[in-house]
């Protein structure tokens, strides 16, 4: 390679940088640009990923980790995925949302038992009631008194799109 | 031939083993206390009109007698995992710890794994491995369903597993849940009965023996090596520990279970293996109302903490006696 510059190798993971000053590899995201889109998106504060690292394989797909490793790693998987960079709007992993999502204090939008089955089954719905960001939003609903949520939701002119991938939807009786 | 009829031998109530085989096994979900307490689940279930009932022994356990245990809101939310009841005892026995290293050798789909990561408040390091890429597939969705961050996977031949890409050199504890002929799980599967055969036996069994004896090779002194099956055949269990306490060096401790279980044997076939074997335990189906299972617990020698909470040493009098 002519270029001295570290490419991307999307066959391994490798550790994110800390700082976008620290970066190496062109494009590649920076923990603190995670932190602040994860706190500026759905206002989860920083200190609710201390402890975890963040490593990309792949093009633009983050992954979070809370074992020990060897930067960089050539391995099947590395915790779980996170969040897919490298395009305009970064969006979060249905996974990251279940597992990280009831932290958030805002673009969360709670959808009653008929939605919530909608959503979880993958049907976009018309939603002109929102009056928050467009994007992507965590969708929630109510299970045995307290806000969980569902996944992943595009909220564009008036509807609410499923991004709920095939593989996990579901079925659902509607819980009264 | 059926093969539970070589197993007659081994059980004190032919009739009752024979008829618990053929009754099927119930749906049963494991609790993934990550991300809810066992209470929550039961709290979804009632709101949402789903039967269920407790297991005795083990309270994150619901065996749901209409089945369909991916059809319910605790699922979606990652709450529960479809798994056998049996099978949460080899993760019972290997106890990890937060914090610790921990190898699961031939770990997918990952119901195993993703108890471990559990049970170790998802911190520290699960290293899952299997040798088959598309199994490895439903393990990964799996770990990500249950939202599981602290397991690396690799894709090895456990028998001559590197930890090149790991950041250690060596295990607090391993799980081997080998490859077998799998008779124990014939309540859900009558298949394994018709496709069973005494060549697959030995060659399977060629494969445990290099598994168990890598996991015992890359866990620390003093560290943990849990070997299980769901086969009652003593070559594919007994026979494999008795070889491997021969060749590596480790130790069969004593451990509880809380369910009924019958000890290893140490005669079958002709064969004589290691008296310690007994401290191995043999689960049958009529005992519990469970599928068949096979565990042990072994102590890996040398120096080092031990990480063996009970049994041990001070049991060696039982099986010397």
């Amino acid at each position: 390679m002519s270029d001295d510059a570290p490419e991307n190798d999307g066959q391994q993971f490798d550790r994110v940088p800390a700082t976008p000053d620290e970066r190496e590899v062109e494009g590649r995201a920076s923990r603190q640009e995670v932190l602040d889109w994860w706190h500026e998106r759905f206002g989860i504060e920083p200190a609710v990923f201390e402890g975890y690292s963040f490593w990309e394989k792949g093009a633009g797909k983050v992954w979070i980790y809370n074992g020990e490793a060897t930067d960089p790693s050539e391995v099947e998987a590395i915790g779980m995925t996170f969040l897919r960079t490298r395009q305009e709007h970064w969006k979060p992993t249905g996974r990251a949302v279940s597992r990280f999502g009831r932290h958030a204090t805002k673009n969360v939008v709670e959808l009653g038992p008929e939605r919530a089955s909608r959503f979880a089954a993958g049907e976009d719905q018309d939603l002109p009631e929102w009056d928050g960001d467009w994007g992507y939003l965590i969708a929630t609903h109510e299970v045995a008194g307290e806000s969980v949520p569902i996944g992943v939701g595009l909220y564009l002119y008036d509807e609410l799109r499923s991004v709920v991938p095939k593989g996990s939807r579901a079925d659902l009786p509607v819980v009264e | 031939m059926n093969p539970l009829d070589r197993y007659e031998s081994l059980v004190d109530d032919v009739d009752a083993f024979r008829a618990a085989c053929d009754r099927p096994l119930p749906s049963v979900v494991r609790t993934n206390e990550i991300a809810a307490t066992p209470a929550r689940v039961r709290e979804a279930f009632d709101e949402a009109g789903v039967a269920y009932e407790a297991v005795d022994w083990h309270d994150g356990l619901f065996r749901l007698p209409d089945g369909n245990p991916g059809g319910n809101w605790p699922y979606v939310h990652g709450w529960t995992h479809g798994q056998e009841e049996v099978s949460v005892l080899p993760g019972l026995a290997l106890d990890p710890r937060p914090g610790e290293r921990v190898w699961d050798a031939c770990a997918a789909p990952g119901s195993k794994t993703t108890q471990i990561a559990d049970a170790m408040g998802d911190e520290g390091t699960v290293v899952a491995n299997d040798n088959n890429l598309g199994r490895l597939s439903a393990l990964r969705h799996n770990a990500e369903r249950l939202g599981i961050t602290n397991t690396v996977v690799t894709n090895q031949d456990a028998r001559n597993f590197s930890l090149k890409p790991l950041a250690f050199d060596e295990f607090d504890r391993a799980l081997v849940d080998a490859p077998c002929s799998c008779e124990g799980t014939c309540r859900k599967n009558p298949d394994v009965l018709d496709q069973w055969t005494l060549d697959h036996v030995h060659a399977v069994a060629g494969i445990q023996k290099g598994v168990l004896a890598r996991a015992v090779q890359a866990t620390r002194p003093g560290g943990v090596v849990v070997y299980s099956t769901c086969t009652f055949a003593p070559e594919e269990n007994e026979a494999v520990l008795d070889h491997v306490l021969d060749g590596e060096d480790c130790e069969l401790v004593a451990f509880d279970l809380p369910v009924e279980t019958d000890p290893g044997v140490t005669e079958w076939d002709g064969e004589t293996y290691d008296e310690s074997v007994t401290r191995a335990k043999r689960i049958y189906p009529h005992r519990n109302d469970t599928g068949g299972f096979f565990c042990a617990k072994l102590r890996v020698g040398g120096e080092g903490d031990d990480a063996v909470s009970d049994g041990g040493a001070a049991d060696d009098e039982e099986v010397a006696a």
